[in-house]
């Protein structure tokens, strides 16, 4: 278990004082993926270079497994790094080195002998799927294969963590999901906690269990991914949910008799049928559509849609329900004054 | 007087110069050179690497007074001219070779004008090491003397050779100056009959060869450099 208590980080300048984190608290459970999600800036990098005491905390601290990272000795701290592996958004692969060289870096660092430590690295090789690449160097891989190959080399030493910081954000979708799928099936396969700090909700929505929303050094939510997802409560967690503003239900004023609805696309398989229409054939219920903010990943609607159906509520609840039967929707009544 | 250098009787002279001198004079050239090149590597390269990570904010943060003279000791070495350099250290050669005058004497002024220049050149490459790299080599628990030696030297390979490259050629033209205080070698010939001596053909072909000495360190440097660099792709 990781937990972070009333953790404060202030960067001194020449002349100015940068509070990066603000008494940020959060427990990570053992072999959960968490994610920790905010915009450039909001202190989620330095959060997680906190973790594992890259950067030093000013207050507050950081325990894993019942040790206080801050109060280890600089020796002891680099043993401990080696339960506590990092990936990053540019792999940061030493590029005069073999991807098996690469591999067997921390492995060298802490003395295994030389084939040992390249039979370990055959085998995360197989693991991340590259068993061709161990004599290729990170110049020949594309970024994805270069993540990969990152990713095996934070595996060599066995850690319990794994720190992955924007590691999918210089790749394009179709990788990120692939990188994201790895660090799912390595989650599921060796039980290594995960922390996933990313700008993108749709990472955080497709691999965490829990999030943590970071906005300008704090802790503005913290909790299950679907709840956050379907019922963001801070005006941080709403802009990361729906980022291009969401949907505001007073754009129509309320008309006599009608219900409205959000129905929240949860990343649900939206391509192949058209919900509204169905509603309306299947059950009769006209709905009109008061204003949407949904965007596809792939072939996944995320974001959400505000209905509004004239009519008695039992009307509203009939289409609540037939919505909801779809995979990935989630759907809750709107009060007029909810944004 | 140029019309004359070239003349029967000049070519004949400067053949038989060739003949009983060049090839003692490119050997003690070379040798002059590379010797005095890897012994200033040996003293340049540490200090190259402490100019780096003895920063504030470098791997192995060192005391500021020890950074502050580190660097001043450096900048007064790169200040005085070699000429200069090379009269002023004659008591320090006397004491380590025995004599102030010959070959082997002029290795120590080399030495003491290029390893401060080799300090710097290696700071130089070690400051091209993506720091991102050093953050992930700390993440990974390595130790400051395991980023030195596993992570920023052989990181920065290719760009040091390129450099190695820059010093050896520099080198060797301080090497052809050190014939004023009597070392050997193509300087010392192009001196003597070219300065000396009015010999203007000696004094030319000693610096054609010199020309082709730094041509072809240039091109080995330049083609060990691309060919150690891995970021380089489709080889």
């Amino acid at each position: 278990m990781i937990e972070i208590k009333n953790l404060t980080k202030t960067f001194v300048g020449a002349d100015n004082e940068v509070e990066a984190l603000k008494n940020v608290n959060l427990t990570i459970e053992d072999g959960s993926i968490y994610g920790i999600i905010g915009m450039s800036g909001a202190g989620k990098s330095t959060l997680v270079r906190c973790i594992n005491m890259l950067e030093r905390p000013t207050e507050g601290s950081v325990i894993i497994d019942g040790v206080d990272m801050g109060a280890l000795k600089e020796s002891e701290l680099r043993a401990k790094r080696k339960e506590v592996t990092m990936i990053f958004q540019s792999f940061n692969l030493l590029m005069q080195r073999t991807c098996l060289k690469n591999i067997c870096f921390p492995l060298e660092l802490i003395g295994v002998k030389k084939a040992e430590a390249e039979k370990r690295a055959m085998e995360l090789l197989e693991t991340v799927g590259l068993p061709d690449k161990a004599n290729a160097y990170p110049a020949q891989l594309s970024g994805g294969q270069q993540q990969r190959i990152a990713i095996a080399r934070a595996l060599a030493t066995n850690p319990k963590v794994l720190l992955c910081d924007e590691a999918t954000s210089a790749l394009d979708p179709k990788t990120t999901h692939q990188i994201l799928e790895l660090i799912k099936d390595i989650n599921k396969e060796f039980g290594i906690t995960c922390i996933v700090i990313t700008h993108q909700m749709s990472v955080v929505e497709e691999i965490c269990d829990r999030v943590a929303i970071l906005e300008n050094g704090e802790v503005v939510e913290e909790g299950e991914v679907a709840d956050i997802f379907s019922h963001p409560k801070s005006s941080a967690a709403r802009h990361l949910v729906y980022p291009d503003g969401g949907v505001n239900p007073d754009i129509l004023a309320l008309r006599e008799g009608e219900q409205r609805i959000r129905v929240v696309f949860n990343g649900a398989v939206a391509t192949e049928r058209p919900l509204i229409a169905q509603l309306a054939k299947d059950l009769g219920i006209e709905a009109s559509i008061l204003g949407a903010s949904t965007k596809s990943i792939g072939e996944r609607a995320y974001g959400n849609m505000i209905l509004g159906i004239m009519g008695p509520r039992s009307e509203m609840l009939r289409a609540k329900e037939y919505l909801e039967s779809v995979a990935d929707v989630i759907v809750e009544e709107v009060d007029g004054d909810v944004e | 007087m140029l019309s004359k250098a070239f003349t029967a009787e000049a070519w004949n002279e400067a053949v038989s110069i060739i003949q009983s001198e060049f090839g003692l004079a490119i050997w003690e050239t070379l040798y002059v050179t590379v010797l005095a090149t890897a012994i200033a590597i040996v003293i340049g390269l540490p200090l190259g690497v402490l100019l780096v990570v003895g920063e504030k904010n470098g791997v192995l943060p060192l005391p500021k007074w020890f950074m502050t003279i580190l660097g001043g000791i450096i900048n007064i070495l790169r200040s005085v001219p070699f000429l200069i350099l090379m009269i002023l250290v004659i008591p320090i050669t006397r004491a380590i070779v025995g004599t102030s005058v010959g070959t082997m004497a002029s290795v120590v002024p080399l030495v003491i004008a290029a390893f401060p220049f080799i300090a710097r050149l290696v700071e130089s490459s070690l400051r091209e090491v993506n720091p991102n790299i050093i953050e992930m080599a700390q993440s990974t628990g390595a130790s400051p003397f395991q980023i030195i030696w596993k992570v920023m030297i052989p990181e920065s390979v290719p760009s040091l050779i390129s450099n190695a490259t820059i010093a050896i050629t520099t080198i060797l033209g301080y090497s052809a100056m050190s014939g004023i205080i009597g070392g050997g070698g193509l300087g010392k010939i192009a001196i003597n009959y070219g300065y000396y001596r009015y010999k203007y053909l000696v004094m030319f072909i000693a610096v054609v060869l010199l020309v082709i000495i730094v041509e072809v360190f240039q091109r080995i440097g330049t083609k060990l450099a691309t060919s150690s660099d891995k970021r380089l792709k489709n080889k």
